[in-house]
């Protein structure tokens, strides 16, 4: 067989075999140094001191405690906002829209906002909520702009999952006499469960990894707060702490103990998002 | 009966409201920065400010010329370009078509994890690896530098080049190759010479999405780049669209802070021709498809 085959196909076929074993790789072991590199450098930084008290002038020393507090309290405000809002959207596009061109224009909108860079929605929420709305430099600015850049992904997920619901699921409850919102209630909503777990997680992923829109709505303090007045008052999240400890700073030893941390998550959330996908897959083959 | 129609209209009206904040959102964001970015680019003349060469914003009489800004981000993004979207393409194919199971399962976890990571921890290990690295390779004064944010921006843009790709690589449909190898091509000619023209507006998106996210990105660049305006050369430093923006906002004002607006409404502007590119693509696709 292999007789057959002139020497040009066979270089051809080589070439291209040792091209795509380079790049694989070449990508596996940039995953693998990144995740080493960084859990090497900063896993011997993470103390219980660094982990348990603020930052402080008198005894000279960095602690991230309240930068874990505010990345918990925008995570906690951004899905407050951005659930509703996202299962909304796609309850309406799913459920209600009947305009094909009002359809079409939500989903433009969503796409337009997934493409727009971190930096942009930071820019405006600065403008919008910071200042025109009085919100000043505070955690809730910052959740709110934060808000706006999720609202895709959650209604995206949302309305994937509204899509798997049988339509005659629908037809059953609507012949039974129930009214729309008494069948989006009661059949349609606890069906997309699945559809707003896994967009949850994909938000607090990316609200996780956000800095660019955080900076100039969320600011920089490093105070210890509950979370009504940590909403109120500025305060930096890992991310941001992170930036600000590595190039303000140069501490890059707590810098590397941040980035540790975020790995972690990192991590954490992925597999959370892998485990999930599984089950709600073997849950809806059933 | 009335009461309970008065009670479904008032919740379609609310989903109806709900469905609407996307496009308030975009409609928001647009106006804000035209209303914004438009004063400054009148009081500096539209030519001056995207061809004017030199950016002094602090000096007793300042200068706001964008284009080494424009120009950074533009071979920035190329270069992220070309070195990220050859290994990306590679990758996705072997995942695709001959990677075992396992290896594709546990490849694709990786690569989410590359998605997953904060940009400033790219930032970091690239201020801590690549600048002193690229100082001792190539004898320059600073390592960080043009070619520093390039590297960095071609590992940030690989998942997405990846999975796209992947996705769809793995959409087209089984016959063709099928048909290919029973013509005697042999696997390798069948995936690169009929697969891949089959999904090529899916591997286009993934470009495209690559060429947004390289644009877009601020904190890894800024903390890798060095961050002054000159205009671009491989070994220098320099200043891109975003972190423009992002580097002189905090203490700017007057028409500094409104330029810094301008700034971005060019950047919007960048940002809605890719998107422009990427519904063509898209739709592209789907017609291929029928």
């Amino acid at each position: 067989m292999k007789g057959d085959i002139s020497g040009r196909r066979r270089a051809y076929a080589l070439a291209m075999k040792a091209l795509m074993g380079i790049s694989v790789i070449l990508t596996a072991s940039l995953v693998a140094f990144l995740l080493i590199y960084v859990l090497a450098k900063g896993f011997p930084h993470i103390t219980w001191q660094l982990l348990s008290t603020k930052p402080s002038y008198l005894s000279d020393t960095v602690g991230i405690l309240p930068d874990i507090l505010n990345t918990v309290y925008v995570i906690i405000a951004a899905l407050v906002f951005v659930l509703p809002l996202g299962v909304g959207a796609a309850v309406y596009l799913t459920e209600y829209a009947s305009n094909k061109k009002v359809v079409e224009l939500i989903e433009y909108a969503a796409e337009t906002l997934s493409g727009i860079p971190s930096i942009i929605y930071g820019l405006v929420g600065m403008l919008f909520f910071c200042e025109f709305l009085g919100f000043q430099t505070s955690l809730l600015a910052g959740s709110l702009t934060l808000v706006i850049m999720n609202l895709p992904t959650v209604m995206r997920t949302a309305q994937e999952s509204l899509k798997t619901v049988p339509q005659s699921y629908r037809e059953g409850a609507f012949g039974l006499g129930a009214g729309k919102w008494r069948v989006i209630r009661t059949v349609v909503l606890p069906n997309c469960i699945d559809g707003v777990v896994t967009g949850c997680i994909l938000s607090i992923g990316r609200i996780l990894g956000e800095s660019a829109a955080l900076l100039f709505t969320a600011g920089f303090a490093h105070e210890l707060n509950n979370i009504v007045e940590g909403l109120s008052h500025a305060g930096a999240t890992l991310t941001v702490a992170l930036y600000f400890y590595a190039k303000e700073e140069g501490e890059f030893e707590i810098a590397f103990a941040i980035a540790a941390i975020l790995m972690i998550l990192t991590v954490l959330i992925n597999l959370l998002a892998a485990f999930a996908g599984k089950y709600f897959k073997r849950k809806n083959n059933i | 009966m009335k009461n309970r129609q008065l009670l479904e209209n008032i919740i379609h009206g609310i989903f109806f409201v709900l469905g609407m904040v996307t496009v308030g959102s975009v409609l928001l964001i647009t106006v804000y920065l035209i209303i914004s970015g438009l004063p400054a680019i009148k009081e500096i003349g539209l030519k001056e400010f995207l061809l004017g060469k030199t950016w002094a914003s602090t000096a007793s009489e300042p200068k706001y010329g964008i284009l080494p800004f424009i120009l950074t981000s533009i071979y920035g993004t190329a270069g992220a370009i070309v070195l990220g979207v050859p290994i990306g393409f590679f990758t996705a194919v072997y995942l695709s078509k001959m990677a075992p199971p396992k290896v594709k399962a546990v490849m694709q976890e990786a690569v989410s994890l590359l998605a997953g990571i904060p940009s400033v921890v790219y930032g970091l290990v690239g201020m801590i690896v690549l600048v002193p690295g690229i100082r001792e390779l190539f004898n320059v004064p600073d390592g960080a530098s043009l070619l520093c944010a390039i590297i960095v921006l071609a590992i940030m843009i690989l998942p997405s080049i990846i999975k796209v790709s992947i996705t769809a690589l793995d959409a087209v449909p089984k016959e063709y190759e099928d048909a290919s190898l029973a013509l005697g091509a042999t696997p390798i000619e069948t995936y690169f010479r009929v697969s891949v023209p089959a999904a090529k507006s899916g591997i286009a998106t993934a470009v495209v999405l690559g060429v947004g996210r390289a644009i877009g990105e601020a904190m890894a660049v800024m903390m890798v780049s060095g961050n002054a305006p000159n205009m671009p050369s491989l070994f220098q430093s320099v200043r891109f669209l975003t972190t423009a923006v992002a580097s002189e906002m905090g203490y700017s004002s007057g028409l500094q802070r409104q330029a810094l607006f301008s700034i971005a409404l060019v950047l919007f502007v960048f940002i809605l021709m890719i998107n422009g590119a990427l519904n063509f693509f898209l739709k592209g696709g789907k017609e291929n498809n029928k």
